[in-house]
């Protein structure tokens, strides 16, 4: 499924998205099938898939453990589009990497196996437009939509570039610094979310581990929320992950249909 | 022959950061337009250059050297540069840029820990607060670095993810930068990272090689068939090599071939990267790079902890690429032979990572290779080396 049709159909019903994130292969790739299951059970309306890269300095400790777990687990770029394929998805599917693993595969191959495993969008953190013409233009080719962040440093000149090339949605970076749960949502989110003029839907990530801040986010403009380190968390902590994942995309679920 | 000094270096280079860079990017590099030229900002430099670091430093010829080598050698002695290296040359550069760019805040990686006590001497000198990021590993066989960091006053950050070595170093100074950015200049310690990082790093520390022209000049009445450097990231080799580049002189990279050329799916037993590594996106930057059929990036491996680096400035694979510089290797044992050879015939003990440039001096003079006048960069003194040096004797 694209996901331009998914924020039209929660646009109609007049629901925010939650944006699930885990890393495939943490801590195995049969594990990953099970939770991606359950953060759909739970309501999840996109998942995002880290594909895990040995370098990543765009995340934060939690999430950069999780990553070392699925390497460790063997997970590699064949195994992650195997996995994939196996999962069958009604809602669309995104793919998080660095760019150095897509370069390495070929940009060609890369998105025509994201096309083939049924992934609709592409977030390559280490990746701003000044060079990605390249990709972008692999991504148009394959029906992929290469999704650009913009961050509260992100300048007018830069952000107008920027929402003149996003696809899929714009990844609002809500807080300088690495991906991480905290408890707040900060004013720059909020200045943020204002600053950010399209109709492609604008999706908040960084920093938000509950119901009660993604409802926030919703009610301050954004169209949806993307939430990783507060789910990397619970596969962290081993226990009865399914039913924790579940009940976090439920809580978080209702925080953006504006029910908390 | 001209070479792009733009954001990239050939295909090589760029800028490959989260968003949340690039405006810091951007301003930096403006800046650094802006003052790289600039009489006031020169002068100051240069004070510090003569008053605070030492130079310039000595082009030494090295008589009982040449006669055991079999070729004319001089040695570039960044040695005695103030802290012991070369590395002072660019964090004065850049610390006196973040200090007219108004930074409150100074942070860096580091490897050996030279860098690192560079960067804590600048930020003594310029009263900016100073932290540094070094992998646990580092900071237990570079106990002493860290002292003397402590000393001056720089608070060091042990960083305990992957390897823990200076990868993991930069990983995490890259963190801290994206989440401090408005008030924090990152002052990388090679010709590596994003643009501007590696033309910004290279004319920093092309001072050496500027002083070598007028050197070698007096001394010899014309340029050295070759220069030999030691290359980890490659800051002391394109500090020497970049002001002769236009010249017909020969120039030697010289890596480390650590323990063999033998790679597995997660490691390396070297840090040959121009040698060996291949196409690949690191830290910011588009060069080559140690790095598995996926492109996981390997864990490297050299006995010098300044050359143990899995990627290499751009401009440096660029060069190799071109055919302008030619990469080659020492492996651990041959370093350790050097090292002493300079220690018993010259009274100089230079840092394991310089020894890998006088071992591949050593292996190649035979050959004819290196022409008659030989110019060694010795990037580092091996004080910091030597209870390495003392383990691998038991």
């Amino acid at each position: 499924m694209r996901i331009e049709e998914k924020f039209k159909q929660l646009k109609e019903k007049k629901e925010g998205a939650l944006i699930a994130y885990i890393c495939a292969g943490d801590p195995t790739p049969q594990a990953t099938k099970e939770y991606v299951t359950a953060l759909v059970r739970g309501g999840a309306d996109i998942i995002e898939l880290g594909l895990p890269f040995s370098d990543p300095v765009a995340d934060g400790p939690t999430i950069q453990a999780g990553i070392q777990r699925a390497l460790d687990g063997g997970m590699t770029p064949d195994v992650y589009f195997r996995t994939i394929s196996s999962l069958k998805l009604h809602i669309p599917l995104v793919v998080m990497t660095y760019y150095n693993l897509i370069f390495k595969r070929g940009l060609e191959k890369f998105a025509k196996d994201c096309a083939a495993s049924g992934i609709s969008g592409m977030i390559v953190p280490d990746l701003p437009p000044e060079e990605s013409d390249e990709l972008q233009q692999v991504c148009k080719e394959n029906e992929i939509d290469l999704i650009y962040l913009v961050a509260p440093t992100t300048t007018e000149e830069r952000m107008n570039q920027i929402l003149k090339e996003g696809a899929g949605f714009i990844y609002l970076v809500a807080r300088l610094g690495v991906t991480g749960a905290r408890s707040d949502v900060a004013g720059s989110t909020r200045e943020l979310i204002k600053r950010v003029k399209t109709t492609t839907p604008r999706a908040v990530g960084f920093g938000i581990s509950n119901g009660k801040q993604a409802s926030e986010i919703i009610r301050a403009g954004a169209d949806g929320v993307i939430v990783g380190s507060a789910f990397v968390d619970i596969i962290a902590k081993g226990e009865d992950v399914p039913v924790r994942l579940e009940a976090l995309a439920r809580e978080l679920k209702d925080g953006v249909k504006g029910q908390q | 022959m001209t070479l792009k000094l733009e954001s990239k270096f050939g295909k090589y280079g760029g800028q490959f950061v989260p968003e949340v860079l690039m405006p810091a990017l951007v301003e930096l590099t403006e800046y650094y337009e802006k003052y790289k030229d600039d009489a006031v900002f020169n002068d100051e430099l240069n004070h510090y250059l003569r008053d605070f670091a030492g130079r310039p430093s000595p082009l030494y010829f090295a008589k009982r050297l040449s006669r055991e080598y079999g070729v004319k050698i001089y040695l570039k002695r960044e040695d005695l540069i103030h802290g012991g290296a070369h590395k002072l040359n660019n964090t004065l550069g850049q610390g006196l840029l973040a200090k007219y760019m108004g930074k409150k805040r100074i942070i860096a990686e580091t490897g050996a820990g030279q860098h690192g006590t560079a960067c804590a001497m600048a930020g003594a000198a310029f009263d900016i607060k100073t932290e540094v990021y070094m992998g646990a590993k580092d900071t237990v066989r570079q106990r002493m670095n860290v002292y003397r960091m402590e000393l001056m006053g720089t608070k060091v950050i042990p960083v305990k993810s992957g390897s823990q070595t200076l990868k993991d170093a930069i990983n995490e100074a890259m963190r801290d930068w994206v989440a401090n950015v408005e008030t924090t200049h990152y002052m990388i310690g090679s010709v590596v990272g994003p643009h501007p990082f590696p033309t910004m790093v290279r004319d920093f520390q092309s001072v050496i090689g500027k002083e070598v022209r007028t050197q070698i000049l007096e001394k010899e009445g014309r340029f050295p068939d070759s220069i030999v450097a030691c290359t980890g990231g490659g800051s002391n080799a394109m500090g020497i090599f970049h002001p002769f580049i236009e010249e017909d002189v020969d120039l030697f990279a010289v890596e480390a071939g650590g323990s063999g050329m033998k790679t597995t799916e997660k490691e390396a037993l070297h840090s040959a990267t121009l040698c060996t590594g291949e196409d690949g996106i690191l830290h910011g930057m588009r060069t080559k790079v140690l790095q598995n059929k996926y492109g996981q990036i390997l864990e490297s491996s050299s006995i010098a902890a300044g050359l143990d680096y899995a990627g290499v400035g751009p401009e440096l694979a660029y060069l190799a690429d071109i055919g302008r510089l030619k990469p080659c290797n020492s492996m651990d044992s041959e370093a350790l032979l050097a090292f002493h050879d300079l220690c018993r015939f010259e009274g100089i003990i230079p840092a394991l990572e310089s020894s890998h440039a006088v071992a591949y001096v050593k292996r190649a003079a035979a050959s004819g290779e290196l022409g008659d006048i030989v110019v060694i960069n010795i990037s580092g003194r091996g004080d910091k080396d030597l209870e390495t040096v003392m383990g691998m004797r038991k």
